[in-house]
């Protein structure tokens, strides 16, 4: 079923991943993975909720070790390189967590500025400039003195969209970017994200569920389900699929190769209590 | 009966695997502590935070203790006519174990803990993954400021609980008591090494400011990173460093006096 996207199909990859294992206790996630992604586009990864999206992310980043395998970032292999090497990469790397990640004893500017202190010694008018040109662009010049606790969900991603932009990065990864942005702050991201995408080459890997979003401005997207590449591709050949699981996908039907109830009991069996209670969580372990 | 046995085993493992991951973590500390340098800024936060912070309840405290001790300390005394070495008994007293030990009691309930909590939470919210994604060591930037901190505050905080606990003997023994003022003065300054008895003290104090912010730190980091997580790591923390605290005490003191 697992499919590699070839270099033909989308010229030089920026990120290799090579029969990649990952496990969570005993749970394994990833089983043998092979992926590209190309340099310089916008590649979306999709799948169902709890298929290791996110760990995706992070095993590129070098937050988590795979078992076994290589992930390759610009030629060099992220899991084999040594703290100094690893920090030196991802001064390069831009990511965009979930939740934000800001850090919440430091103001907005201060957040968008703290990766610039940290790795240049520019003088502080040129970091106010860099700082307010970046929360402008994403909308937020007017909350640079508030404090993270002070900002909604969406406004705290957005802010950390901006520091993940501040040291122009050559490789950015967005974690869910869309979620909780009203309609005029979802299709300023999207035109950012596309912009900063074409203006400064970056290759930039977007996680996420809003499926007509994320699929209007990506080069190239890949389909993840229990551990493996299922389809990937740019999004028309996606669209034309004549792949059962990708269409049921993409469409949002509950009926389909893709189960929408986790592996539980049988519901009548369960409702009347004739199932041993330990059951369902055993199934929710398993799944 | 086997599978006791198998719990118990994994039990011991368990602990051994974490405590050779907390001097791991220990080592990370202490190689990024020359970061410090030229970041000066990054200590003195911490230094409020931790020292600053806890100064208030260490002078309350050590004012009631240094009270309670001169009151004490009188009502035996004096059965032996002897209420003229009050001065050398509370600073005595004070200077090689009250001090260092309660200081160190109350660092870790008031600031160890916040420690803990607080680096559980930057877990649990990923402001220790972000920073590690922007290529800064939390090593450097968190941990170390912290140890350093807390290695320099509770000595500091030490000689306050004594100098104050000191001045609440007196208040007690000479202004309520009656007892001679020079007495209690000369007899402490006599008796009372300074080499022996209050630089053994601030050395235990040391300790113990090391101990509990490696605790703190690590407990922290290591935590499930859920509230539960977060608040069960803060309870080991207060649990842990007191009892730390407790047993280094006795050996220190079995080594020192």
């Amino acid at each position: 079923m697992e499919s590699v996207n070839t270099s033909e199909q989308i010229g030089t990859p920026w990120v290799k991943i090579r029969d990649m294992h990952f496990q969570r206790g005993s749970k394994s996630i990833f089983r043998g993975i092979n992926m590209d992604i190309p340099k310089g586009q916008v590649t979306t990864i999709m799948g169902p909720s709890g298929t290791g999206k996110t760990t995706l992310l992070k095993l590129i980043g070098g937050q988590l070790k795979p078992s076994k395998g290589v992930i390759e970032v610009d030629g060099q292999n992220v899991p084999r390189l040594s703290r100094n090497k690893l920090y030196e990469l991802r001064k390069s790397m831009g990511m965009l967590f979930q939740s934000g990640a800001l850090l919440t004893d430091l103001t907005v500017f201060d957040n968008v500025a703290f990766p610039v202190r940290e790795h240049t010694n520019l003088p502080e008018s040129l970091i106010r400039h860099l700082v307010l040109m970046r929360l402008h662009a994403v909308g937020l010049r007017g909350a640079r003195d508030l404090f993270p606790a002070e900002l909604s969900g969406g406004m705290a991603r957005r802010v950390a969209l901006a520091r993940a932009l501040i040291l122009d990065p050559t490789m950015i990864m967005y974690d869910e970017p869309f979620t909780g942005q009203d309609p005029i702050s979802m299709g300023v991201l999207l035109d950012l994200i596309q912009t900063v995408n074409r203006a400064l080459g970056l290759t930039s890997i977007i996680v996420s569920h809003d499926l007509h979003e994320s699929m209007s401005i990506s080069d190239f997207v890949v389909i993840v389900s229990d551990g493996q590449v299922i389809e990937s591709g740019s999004p028309e050949q996606l669209r034309a699929s004549s792949s059962a699981w990708v269409q049921q996908f993409l469409n949002g039907a509950a009926d389909g190769p893709v189960p929408f109830q986790l592996d539980a009991p049988d519901y009548r069996d369960d409702l009347l209590g004739v199932v041993n209670k330990t059951a369902g969580i055993n199934a929710m372990g398993k799944s | 009966m086997i599978d006791l046995f198998a719990r118990f085993g994994r039990s011991w493992l368990q602990l051994f695997e974490r405590l050779g991951r907390a001097h791991l973590f220990l080592m990370q500390i202490i190689i990024g502590l020359p970061a410090l340098f030229g970041r000066w800024y990054l200590l003195i936060k911490q230094l409020y935070a931790t020292g600053v912070m806890t100064l208030l309840i260490i002078l309350v405290s050590g004012l009631f203790v240094g009270m309670v001790l001169a009151l004490q300390g009188y009502n035996s005394l004096v059965r032996f006519s002897a209420e003229e070495a009050l001065g050398q008994f509370v600073a005595l007293v004070l200077f090689r174990e009250l001090a260092p030990v309660l200081t160190a009691l109350l660092f870790a309930g008031r600031a160890g803990s916040a420690m803990t909590s607080e680096i559980g939470l930057m877990k649990a919210t990923e402001q220790l993954a972000g920073l590690e994604m922007m290529a800064v060591d939390p090593y450097q930037r968190v941990y170390a400021p912290r140890l350093l901190a807390g290695f320099i505050a509770v000595p500091a905080l030490t000689a306050m609980f004594g100098a104050v606990a000191i001045l609440g003997g007196h208040l007690v023994g000479v202004e309520m008591l009656g007892v001679d003022a020079g007495a209690y003065w000369s007899q402490m300054q006599s008796e009372v090494s300074f080499r022996h008895d209050v630089l053994s003290g601030m050395l235990k104090a040391l300790v113990f400011g090391f101990v509990i912010c490696w605790i703190a730190i690590f407990e922290g980091a290591d935590c499930i990173p859920t509230s539960e997580g977060v608040s069960s790591a803060t309870t080991h923390t207060v649990v842990y460093s007191s009892l730390a605290v407790l047993g280094l005490d006795f050996v220190l003191t079995a080594l020192m006096f």
